[in-house]
């Protein structure tokens, strides 16, 4: 039996009952990451703040929020934003920090990709972080829907609507999930219910598990080089800091973090105070009516490459209706990047410019994933059809010659 | 130097990305409207006439009380608001501050062809006729003199809201310039402005914040620019009035946009401090290491 | 060597005084978000015009004001006049808040007097607590008076006397 004899009231005692020195070494002064690190490794602690950002705006606004179709509007863009105290300063930190987060989910993502962290014991990571993304996605649209807004309520039909499953015609699997048979009350609060309890709960788990997931394998670094954690931790606690390859995570790691932090934080709350329209869109303002459609509706920014792969086949091929065919894409690019560390064949890590073919694969993909962007926006009419369509290709084939992409790279190193 | 070629390429992504979704994508979902015009240059107006407000005064109390209050001269109204609705088709306007907030040009054109000034002809087809009879039998001199008088007896300040509730509140409510008491609904019930316009007018009180300041100019100086074939009819009013318009939509939309931008810059500041101090301990632990 | 230890606690511990600085402020933001809202503030004042609603003494009714109950009483000729009474004319009035000082059930009048039934509690037609547990008189709500008509929630002369005459 594990008796401790120290008072409960002294320091000795605290320290055997709770070993936080212990704690704060494993977690912290003796939790060892690559010294040969940029700016793009702060996105973690970027993303937990605009997440904790996201989460105590949200706690003052769910104070007047009403989830109700008649009165959720007025709720949010009366009471909220013109009678609460800094309500509209927290409406608009919220919504600001919703959008932003996806572009710095974009570029942890992309330079995860770049520097082949979901290779070799870093797949945990990767799946951990794409579900992330997924139940982040999930929790954006669900959100989008509560100002009950012309936006929120015409996304909310379209997107519910693609669960008919095209020539599968399944309208009574969209009616259950309505709740009704239109996107009705019972959507809205199914919704808020997800938005504000359920999903939250499944992000922080997913988060303590891409944490977890982290520790084994270790940080990445800028030249993927396969360090001897153990050897130099040694010298870095021997004194010899200069000369080891790796640092503490406190208060070396986290002192650059919170130098990026205090940079993005310029950037974000001039966006809050000066430049939120792309983030809260105008058409929002309008208040829900089932009996009208807004001449232009599309989603936010960070759906919209993807919504425009749903787009892209607008003509049958292969005996497939072209909305089939669509929603068949539009549901293979919501998980797509999670299959990447294993249709990846190069056996070394290395970053995409000690890689020259991957490296080139890299950039098409950026280019290709802004221009489903730009044209996910626009009205898929005339040349826009073809584009979209051209984009889409485009998608797939990426996906479909990243084996022998990086099997070639590999190949021409010698190492396959 | 790496580092800043890394965040120099992720500043060139993430400005396409937002100049596409952005600038781009707003000039191809809403194409260029030629801009307002405060002159009302197509009308058929005052041709130059200056008029007599004396002679205005007879005219105005011969042709235009049956119908119109001018409660600043001691004609208050004859009837409520729902019975006039009911007789015809929308609460016509007092006409007190209309010498003020509309263009005298406007304002004879108005007179003189209610329907073609105010770009509503298209909506009185199959028999139905303008609730306002036009004048184009009177005198072009007369009607010069009937505005003259209406721009004399118009008051010299109105404050944001009575220019509102003049020109807008007949037929628009704006719940939010009195969320609790009510008294923004629109003046004419909504089961006569619905067989009147053929819909409701919507509610005012997000506009300022669903449409952008110019969209909102363009679009009540003409509304055809925007919304061709629509049955809100052009008002007429002068530009210090449509900004006075725009103002009130700002009192009742967004009440705390002057304490946004007042915080903004202090907020930030105080940030830039943070982000100082936050890069000089970096350099200073991280000097340990290199 | 503590030279350098001096210099790096020096500035690490201004970076948190100056992060701490903008943690406070934001906790003072965030308590003005938990304040009354100003609607509900403004919306606090009911306006009784004693004139006109058809007051039976002796049958005190009863208004709403603040989400409170509030007892209007005109007292009978019979009822003992009472220094802290409202007096307009000739007609003498209790107005209190209609919530038992005891634990906040609202009485019953029974003819001459207010009865709680939560504990049983009572209180005269002064709203002074005569049996029972209730600690003090029924509270006074702070009103003026202009001629016959009261403003709750604005504090008036009549109303500070009423509540200092039943201390």
């Amino acid at each position: 039996m594990a008796e401790i004899k120290e008072s409960f009231f002294s320091a000795e005692g605290l320290e055997k009952r709770l070993a936080g020195k212990k704690f704060w070494k494993t977690m912290m002064t003796e939790y060892w990451i690559p010294k040969d690190i940029n700016f793009l490794w702060a996105m973690g602690v970027v993303l937990a703040t605009t997440f904790a950002i996201l989460i105590i705006s949200g706690i003052f606004l769910l104070m007047y929020y009403k989830p109700d179709t008649a009165l959720a509007f007025d709720s949010v863009n009366y009471t909220i934003m013109q009678d609460v105290a800094y309500g509209w300063l927290f409406r608009h930190m919220h919504g600001v920090a919703a959008s932003v987060i996806f572009l710095i989910i974009y570029i942890h993502m992309f330079t995860g990709i770049y520097y082949g962290s979901y290779k070799k014991g870093r797949e945990m990571i990767w799946l951990s972080g794409m579900l992330l993304f997924v139940t982040f996605s999930a929790e954006g649209f669900s959100g989008y829907m509560l100002p009950w807004g012309q936006m929120s309520y015409w996304a909310a039909a379209v997107i519910t609507n693609l669960f008919a499953g095209g020539s599968l015609e399944a309208w009574g699997l969209v009616e259950w999930i309505r709740g009704g048979f239109a996107v009705n009350d019972a959507t809205l609060t199914r919704f808020f219910m997800l938005h504000v309890f359920l999903l939250p709960l499944v992000i922080i788990k997913l988060i303590v598990i891409h944490f977890y997931t982290l520790r084994i394998p270790h940080v990445n670094n800028q030249s993927s080089e396969d360090i001897d954690y153990d050897a130099e931790a040694e010298k870095y606690l021997a004194g010899n800091k200069k000369e080891s390859k790796v640092i503490p995570f406190w208060p070396v790691f986290l002192s650059k973090d919170f130098a990026v932090l205090g940079i993005f934080l310029i950037f974000y709350f001039y966006l809050v105070f000066f430049n939120y329209n792309f983030a809260m869109d105008p058409v929002n303002f309008d208040p829900a009516n089932p009996m009208k459609t807004p001449a232009h509706i599309y989603p936010e920014w960070y759906f919209l490459w993807s919504y425009e792969t749903l787009r892209g086949p607008f003509f049958d091929m292969f005996g497939l209706k072209a909305g089939d065919i669509g929603l068949m894409i539009f549901g293979f690019a919501q998980a797509a990047f999670l299959i990447i560390p294993f249709i990846d064949r190069d056996p070394d890590i290395l970053p995409a410019h000690k890689r020259p073919r991957f490296f080139i694969w890299f950039w098409i993909m950026i280019i290709d994933l802004l221009v489903l962007t730009v044209y996910g926006k626009l009205p898929p009419t005339g040349a826009n059809a073809w584009v979209g369509f051209y984009a889409t290709a485009v998608f797939l084939l990426l996906f479909a010659s990243m084996p022998f992409v990086t099997k070639a790279d590999a190949k021409a190193r010698g190492a396959l | 130097m790496r580092e800043i070629k890394i965040l120099a390429i992720v500043i060139f992504f993430t400005g396409l990305l937002y100049w596409g979704v952005e600038p781009f994508a707003h000039t191809k979902l809403h194409p260029h409207v030629p801009a307002p015009d405060y002159t009302f240059k197509d009308v058929d107006g005052l041709n130059g006439l200056t008029g007599d407000a004396t002679k205005g005064a007879e005219s105005v109390a011969a042709n235009c009380t049956a119908c119109h209050s001018i409660t600043a001269v001691g004609f208050p109204p004859v009837m409520d608001d729902a019975t006039s609705a009911a007789s015809y088709g929308v609460v016509p306007p007092d006409l007190s501050s209309a010498g003020k907030i509309y263009d005298a040009n406007y304002l004879a054109a108005f007179i003189k062809d209610p329907a073609k000034a105010a770009k509503t002809a298209h909506k009185f087809e199959d028999g139905a006729s303008h609730p306002m009879p036009a004048y184009n039998w009177m005198e072009a001199q007369e009607i010069a003199d009937i505005v003259a008088y209406l721009q004399s007896i118009a008051p010299k300040e109105m404050t944001n809201k009575e220019v509102f509730v003049d020109a807008c509140q007949r037929c628009h409510s704006i719940k939010y310039g009195d969320f609790y008491g009510g008294s923004m609904a629109a003046k004419t019930p909504d089961e006569n402005i619905k067989s009147y316009m053929g819909v409701i007018p919507p509610d005012l009180s997000q506009m300022i914040r669903s449409r952008s300041e110019s969209f909102l100019h363009e679009f009540i100086n003409d509304p055809q620019k925007h919304l061709h074939g629509t049955a809100m009819p052009r008002v007429g009013l002068t530009k210090s009035s449509e900004d006075q318009v725009i103002g009130y939509l700002t009192e009742a939309g967004d009440s705390k946009k002057a304490e946004r931008e007042a915080l903004g810059g202090p907020f930030l500041g105080y940030l830039v401090i943070f982000a100082i101090f936050a890069w000089l301990w970096k350099i200073k632990i991280w000097r340990q290491v290199h | 060597m503590s030279n350098k230890t001096n210099r790096r606690d020096f500035l690490g511990m201004s970076f948190a005084a100056v992060a701490a600085v903008g943690g406070a402020a934001s906790l003072v933001g965030m308590k003005q978000a938990w304040d009354p809202l100003p609607s509900v503030l403004a919306a606090g004042f009911t306006t009784i015009d004693l004139a006109n609603i058809d007051l039976i003494p002796g049958k005190p009714q009863i208004f709403t004001w603040r989400g409170k109950p509030v007892f209007v009483l005109e007292k009978t000729a019979e009822m003992e006049k009472f220094d802290g009474d409202l007096v307009i004319g000739d007609k003498r009035y209790t107005v209190t808040i209609g919530l038992c000082t005891h634990l906040g059930c609202i009485p019953a009048w029974k003819k001459t007097g207010w009865k709680c039934a939560c504990h049983g509690g009572e209180f005269n037609a002064n709203g002074q607590q005569t049996f029972g547990p209730p600690p003090k008189p029924l509270v006074v709500p702070p009103f003026s008076v202009k001629g016959t008509v009261l403003t709750l929630g604005e504090e008036g002369t009549e109303s500070k006397a009423m509540m200092t005459a039943r201390a």
